[in-house]
């Protein structure tokens, strides 16, 4: 039974995943009095793409093939670990938060190596800007974690969430607020949002991770995209579990929760991302150290504690 | 201990039979590289016996060969064996490779470059094995010589002379510093042997300490004293700088950790001073080798970064230890030596490819590579799987040991409030180092091997023959193996732990380290299986269809060209921008001009800064000191022989 | 509310960071004036009742420094005509890190001072870390406006280190202080207004021609 649940937990996250990009859409066509596109639509896209075939580019090796597979294999990976509605992921272990923030890294790396391989000046330059990022999303990442693990003293995703309360809010406040700041902007920096990076742009100078994805077609862009949905549900479930700490006893309530909260979180993207312009590019670094201050001041607080 | 004195008399002999076989290349190299493999093995097995089996091994010496204030004793206890075990597998990967990488056309080189290679191994492995500062010191100098002699094998290039020289130059330092180190504990227990030493009295204890730092921290390449690493090492041989990246930097590690096991109790001091010497090492090496254009010298900035990460291991644990959390204290330990182990693999793999894509193209120069996957398929798979090592991402080994590290700082987040307030130091360094690392690599391997030539030196590169191909694949399938069955590698570094800090940490590292490492080995596999899941759902998907090939689409230009891809100066622009004030980086800027620019030139250089603002002006204020004595020189034997009687006369009438 | 109060204090926290980096003086200075109208809030929520005398204290000053000094100094700012951004000496990631590892540094030292325990949590190390900002503006800013935005920032950091010695009566300590950087700002205000119609401009920098020893000429 307890197999069962988990295996459905899995799936679940799985099935609903490329759900979230479609909430966020619907959410900013809503701002900007738009019909939009549908809520299933990247469902549609993926169904399309796996049928497609694609086309490669003669200066291209294995690498480019193996980048989009190791980015969902590392996101399917990491999305075993993470808890899902209150309830560990069938890895859940001591650290396993810091083997998620591997699985990321080991994607990334595969998809910069990727996007080298076409030898074009574009994937080169999205590349270079995913790599100068990361060095201060990771620390920031790691940070908030750290935050988290010394106001519960756990050592895993699952039990962090778990030993969380509504009372941890009113206990540790500024704490919880500061990491969940500095998560969200993790998040929209480490999945291409506004206003780190604009999903939705056409000039192929000012992106970041879509023009890694230009020579990329058919299944491997299916894997990139799924893969990408995927990296969004991970955060917004650190996220949701970091901000609405409740959990009763019956598994069908937590897991509506969880959904509604993911969906909430979803929505939140949107409306940053209709409120707010893109940031200049050389601005974006200075973000994510707002964010790593962030969790910095966290942790520091907690610890004078 | 009968197998290691073989190993060793096996390397010496060898080592001189090939110097001894004259113009004959071909038989110096079978001589010698056969040496270094039966030398090797048979090490090996008496290392695998003290780590499984029979727990310390020690020779008292002959009596004989005593030396005053002690013998020239052996002994392999299971520090030494977890620090032997790279030296004996690096040299064997090492002389494969070598045998095919230096060639037969050498000449009588050939005969003394393998002779110093058997030496250098042998003296390490005694480094490691000694059990007395006199043997230990005779040992420490042979590796420098030797390998001093291997760094200027190409002796006629000017830059070469120039790292050998700062490489003697640094050595000399070092080893003065650990005479003052070896003669305060000398003084204090009475004896040169390792086994009697005892923590000297007050400030002398801080005195050791001091010196300890600096006389292996010379040798490990600790940053500021790391100025000599990055010249030298790229000068020798490329298995020559596998060795000595991957295993001679560790006798560094190695010597702190041993004067760490005799000054205990420590200072409270101490864990912090380690620590902030390996975050600067960290940080400074992986932000200078993110910076550099030749793939050695990469490299080389890149063993100063983990030595750093080590460096910040030990200082974390000793701070933890001091405050009495043995489990943090034993992860922190743990964590470091396996980084130990796990560099010399990652590091070794990646000198010998750095090597076989120079032996193929004749550069190290990463603005004139590119797209050498194609042409060496092989190797680049297992440099891949070095770069991804060295960055520390699963499923390799090279996240292993960080992990454990990250581990036991998160261990030490939850206890009291010093070592807390260190680990947030800890975990931001490391956190960022592994970005770092990660970009550093990515732009290393994408501008080596992926996109197109840059130059027209990679056309004609191939893949190299059989015996370098071995020597870069079976490290690399060392580093897939400790990253997907961590365990395997956890009992020997719990009793390397346990033998150089005692039994508690190294229990407390087991116990608190077994379940995760499992778990990660679990998620590891479960990588590697999703892996192979998904591409076969590609093959699955793409069943009877035929992809089509076509050039690289650049956003519609029709004809690019190679030069107008993004370089390794491009790739690390927005970073090297960022941390321009560390890295000084100077550079020509002739832009494009007018509306039918003719030609225009770009070049940047990161400074070597501490070289330049701080070594050269000591030394020219040293010569200028030294200048004054000059009125002593006459360079007449007489006035020398004077000089030394007069010394003696001194010391006789001090002494009476 | 405890919980409150140490809301504040990341407030201020931030702040301190967010002045460090912002660019245009107004900001700047409007940065000053929210920080000290939370420090202004600060004892309200700290002391729990909210008494008569406290909430007029506490009135007077948020007035005083979340609208008098500020309209003050964008008052000079618009005489001076200093309207371009500030030029820091340093660059600004370096200023965050300062920052920073000041509010590091301050953790340790206020975990070391001999001081009684306060109810809020981190408010001896927020208050040596805005401190510490204040004389960062001080020391890297050219403008001398920036400069007295900084000697704000060093008042508001001795306030709440005041608040958290004598929670309850800040009041005589503080009255002091604040005349003094009242007609520090005052002279201040009307110095920079002279300089600037002297001399064009308002960069100390470009003031030390005036000293005797002039760069250049020691050989």
């Amino acid at each position: 039974m307890e197999t069962l649940e988990t295996a459905t937990r899995f799936a679940a996250a799985l099935l609903l995943a490329p759900l979230l990009p479609g909430i966020v859409n619907r959410v900013k066509a809503l701002f900007a009095g738009r019909k939009g596109r549908p809520t299933l639509q990247l469902y549609y896209d993926l169904a399309k793409l796996a049928r497609k075939v694609p086309v490669y580019s003669r200066t291209t090796t294995w690498v480019f093939k193996a980048g989009p597979a190791a980015g969902l294999a590392a996101a399917v990976c990491a999305l075993g670990v993470l808890p899902f509605g209150g309830r560990p992921g069938p890895l859940a272990f001591e650290g396993d938060f810091l083997f998620i923030i591997g699985l990321l890294a080991f994607s990334r790396f595969m998809t910069v190596l990727a996007a080298l391989d076409t030898g074009s000046a574009f994937e080169g330059m999205g590349a270079s800007r995913e790599a100068q990022f990361a060095v201060f999303s990771e620390p920031a990442f790691f940070l908030s974690l750290a935050a988290l693990s010394r106001v519960t003293g756990e050592f895993s995703l699952a039990g962090m969430f778990l030993s969380l309360t509504p009372d941890s809010w009113r206990a540790a406040a500024p704490v919880l607020a500061l990491v969940t700041a500095a998560l969200f902007i993790v998040m929209l920096a480490e999945n291409c949002r506004v206003p780190a990076d604009d999903p939705d742009t056409h000039l192929e100078l000012t992106m970041i991770h879509e023009v890694m994805a230009l020579d990329h077609g058919g299944p491997e862009l299916a894997y990139i995209l799924y893969g990408a949905s995927l990296k969004l549900w991970l955060f917004a479930a650190l996220i949701a579990a970091a901000v609405l700490p409740r959990h009763s006893g019956s598994w069908l309530y937590d897991g509506a929760f969880f959904l509604a909260a993911m969906g909430g979180i979803a929505a939140a993207v949107g409306i940053a991302e209709s409120a707010m312009a893109r940031l200049r590019m050389l601005k974006v670094p200075y973000m994510l150290m707002g964010g790593l201050i962030f969790a910095a001041l966290a942790l520091l607080f907690q610890t004078g504690r | 201990m009968v197998f290691f004195a073989l190993s060793i008399l096996v390397l010496a002999s060898s080592a001189f039979l090939a110097l001894a076989s004259g113009g004959l290349a071909a038989r110096a190299r079978i001589i010698g590289a056969g040496g270094a493999l039966l030398g090797s093995a048979l090490g090996l097995v008496s290392v695998l016996k003290v780590l499984f089996m029979t727990g310390a091994e020690a020779y008292a010496g002959w009596p004989a060969f005593s030396v005053p204030l002690g013998r020239l004793a052996l002994s392999i206890d299971p520090l030494a064996a977890f620090f032997l075990l790279p030296v004996y597998l690096l040299t064997a990967f090492a002389a494969v490779y070598g045998a095919e990488y230096l060639g037969a056309g050498g000449g009588r080189r050939t005969g003394a470059a393998w002779c110093c290679f058997n030496l250098l191994t042998a003296s390490m492995a005694l480094v490691f094995a000694s059990a007395n500062a006199v043997l230990f010191m005779l040992a420490w100098e042979a590796m420098a010589v030797s390998s001093f002699l291997l760094v200027v094998y190409d002796h006629h290039k000017e830059q070469v002379r120039r790292a050998a020289r700062i490489y003697l130059v640094a050595g000399g330092a070092g080893a003065l510093a650990l005479l003052l180190l070896f003669s305060l504990l000398g003084a204090s227990s009475g004896t040169l042997d390792f086994a009697a030493f005892a923590r000297p009295e007050g400030g002398a204890a801080a005195a050791a300490f001091l010196a300890a730092l600096l006389g292996f921290g010379l040798k490990a390449g600790v940053v500021p004293l790391h100025v000599w690493l990055p010249e030298a090492h790229p000068a020798a041989p490329s298995h020559v700088s596998a060795v000595m990246s991957g295993v001679m930097i560790k006798t560094g590690v190695y010597g702190l950790v041993r004067t760490l096991g005799w000054l205990a109790p420590w200072d409270g001091w101490w864990g912090p001073a380690l620590l902030l010497a390996g975050l600067a090492s960290g940080l400074v090496g992986v932000i200078f080798a993110l910076a550099q254009h030749d793939l050695k010298r990469l490299l080389a900035y890149s063993s100063v970064e983990n030595i750093g990460i080590i460096l910040m291991g030990l200082g974390l644990g000793v701070t933890a230890s001091a405050s009495g959390s043995t489990a943090v204290a034993g992860l922190c330990f743990g964590g470091a030596l396996l980084h130990a182990l796990n560099h010399s693999l990652f590091k070794g793999l990646l000198f010998m490819g750095a090597g076989a894509v120079m032996h193929a193209t004749g550069t190290g120069e990463l603005e004139a590579l590119g797209g050498l996957a194609k042409r060496m398929p092989r190797a680049s798979l297992y440099f891949l799987a070095g770069a991804a090592a060295i960055s520390g991402l699963p499923p390799f080994n090279g996240f292993i040991s960080e992990f454990l590290i990250f581990l036991g700082s998160f261990g030490a987040l939850r206890g009291p409030e010093a070592p807390a307030l260190w680990s947030v130091a800890v975990l931001l360094a490391l956190a960022a180092i592994g970005g770092l690392a990660g970009a550093c690599f990515a732009r290393a391997y994408g501008s080596v091997f992926l996109g197109e030539p840059r130059s027209s030196r990679c056309h004609s590169a191939h893949d190299c023959g059989a015996p370098m191909l071995a020597g870069l694949a079976l490290p690399a399938a060392a580093c897939l193996f400790i990253g997907l069955f961590p365990s395997a590698a956890a009992g020997p570094a719990a009793a390397a732990v346990s033998s150089a800090f005692g039994a508690e940490p190294g229990a407390a590292f087991l116990s608190a380290a077994e379940l995760p490492l499992a778990y990660v080995s679990a998620g590891a596999l479960a990588l590697v299986l999703l892996l192979a899941l998904a591409a076969a759902l590609r093959v699955f998907l793409l069943r009877g269809k035929v992809p089509a090939a076509g050039p690289t689409w650049d956003c519609g230009y029709a004809a690019p060209t190679a030069r107008m891809q993004y370089g390794a100066s491009s790739f690390a622009q927005p970073l090297t921008d960022f941390f321009r004030p560390l890295l000084r980086t100077a550079g020509r800027h002739a832009p494009p001009d007018g509306y039918f620019p003719r030609g225009s030139e770009f070049h940047t250089e990161a400074g070597a800064v501490f070289y330049n603002n701080f070594y050269a002006p000591a030394a020219l204020m040293l010569r200028r000191a030294a200048y004054r004595f000059s009125w002593l020189q006459h360079g007449r034997l007489q006035f020398y022989i004077l000089y030394i009687i007069g010394a003696l006369l001194a010391l006789l009438l001090w002494k009476l | 509310m405890n919980t409150f109060a140490e809301l504040t204090i990341v407030l201020i926290i931030l702040l301190n960071m967010a002045m460090s980096v912002s660019g245009s003086l107004a900001s700047c200075i409007r940065l000053a004036a929210a920080q000290g109208v939370a420090a202004g809030l600060l004892p309200l929520m700290a002391a729990g009742g909210a008494h008569g005398r406290a909430v007029a204290f506490a009135a007077f000053i948020i007035a005083l420094k979340g609208l008098v000094f500020p309209w003050l100094m964008l008052r000079a700012r618009e005489l001076t005509g200093a309207r371009k951004e500030i030029d820091p000496l340093i660059g600004y990631p370096a200023s965050i890190t300062l920052c920073l590892a000041a509010f590091a540094a301050s953790a340790w030292l206020g975990s070391r001072l001999p001081l009684p325990q306060s109810g809020v949590a981190y408010i001896i190390p927020a208050s040596l870390a805005t401190i510490f900002t204040g004389f960062l503006l001080i020391t890297t800013r050219v403008k001398a406006i920036t400069q007295v935005v900084g000697y704000l920032v060093v008042e508001n950091g001795v306030y709440i280190f005041g608040l958290a010695l004598f929670v309850e009566q800040p009041l005589m300590v503080e009255l002091a202080i604040l005349l003094d950087v009242f007609v520090a700002v005052f002279v201040m205000g009307i110095a920079i207004f002279h300089i600037s119609r002297e001399f064009d401009h308002i960069d100390t920098d470009a003031l030390s021609q005036l000293s005797d020893w002039r760069r250049g000429e020691e050989g």
